[in-house]
């Protein structure tokens, strides 16, 4: 187990997912991608933290990935419920307009 | 001899979970595969000695993933919450794309002559992470605790069915208030 290895498993994590967060139609799929992108970040900057500088700092940094991964998710349910409420819409295809 | 293993039973139950989320034929399916992916994360963050960080990643994503379970068979009933579905576009682009952040990330790995380790680790970690967050990096604490709290209120605001402006009118001003169940306090 080196920096590198687990850097290599990080990105390999983070390009799956940013596979699902382009190509999935479902909002929950892609919400999905997203999630997958940001276990990969949690793992890189655990192995940043360990392989070169083990000091507090870089664990507050994990936290703050935890935490917009938290907010991600409640924004993204949010979001997604009320598409669904006002659209009956589950795909983003048809809730392309809100990026106008 | 046992860590190496570890390390590599979990790094390739984490990918190969992470990439079944998008081959499975069900979004139940897939929402535990992510399960599966983010406790094999965890337990890899907890060989990295951030015990702290991987129980709460653990925990926090298992959680995560029923309510989503749960969210999609709410609003998307047996179709395709449970039964088989494929839901893609534009396939090739996005293969092409994410396989292209693969090797350039790979290469910026491989190539980057990284520095030796500065230091050791504290010897409670955490413990150290505890007394960061409640001395020199407090405000990282009260940003994140401003942020989740406005997280809370928009995430409401969003998600509610009915608001005061349902009620009471654009202006606040419409009395008796609109209900579609009458009845309460007074009235």
């Amino acid at each position: 187990m080196t920096l590198q290895t687990v850097l290599l498993v990080a990105a390999a994590l983070f390009s799956v997912g940013l596979y699902g967060a382009l190509s999935q139609q479902a909002v929950v799929m892609v919400m999905m991608g997203l999630e997958l992108m940001l276990n990969g970040l949690i793992l890189a900057a655990a192995a940043f933290w360990w392989f070169l500088a083990p000091d507090p700092s870089g664990q507050v940094l994990l936290l703050v990935i935890i935490v917009a991964m938290t907010v991600e998710m409640a924004m993204g349910f949010a979001v997604a419920t009320h598409l669904h409420r006002v659209r009956r819409a589950d795909l983003t295809d048809l809730a392309a307009d809100l990026s106008r | 001899m046992l860590l190496p293993v570890a390390f590599w039973v979990l790094a390739v139950v984490a990918v190969l979970a992470g990439a079944a989320v998008f081959m499975v034929d069900s979004m139940a399916r897939a929402s535990y595969s992510l399960a599966v992916s983010f406790v094999a994360v965890g337990l890899l963050v907890l060989l990295l000695r951030q015990h702290y960080v991987g129980v709460v990643t653990i925990l926090m994503m298992v959680m995560e993933m029923a309510v989503m379970a749960v969210y999609m068979v709410m609003f998307m009933g047996m179709n395709p919450a449970l039964m088989p579905m494929s839901m893609v576009h534009d396939n090739r682009h996005a293969l092409a794309v994410s396989i292209g952040v693969f090797v350039l990330l790979a290469a910026g790995v491989l190539l980057v002559p990284w520095p030796a380790r500065r230091g050791g680790p504290p010897v409670d970690v955490t413990a150290a992470l505890g007394d960061g967050l409640m001395g020199p990096k407090m405000l990282v604490m009260s940003a994140v605790g401003g942020v989740m709290a406005v997280t809370v209120v928009a995430g409401v605001v969003l998600a509610a069915h009915r608001t005061r402006y349902d009620r009471f009118g654009d202006d606040l001003r419409r009395r008796p208030a609109d209900d579609p169940q009458p009845g309460g306090v007074g009235r």
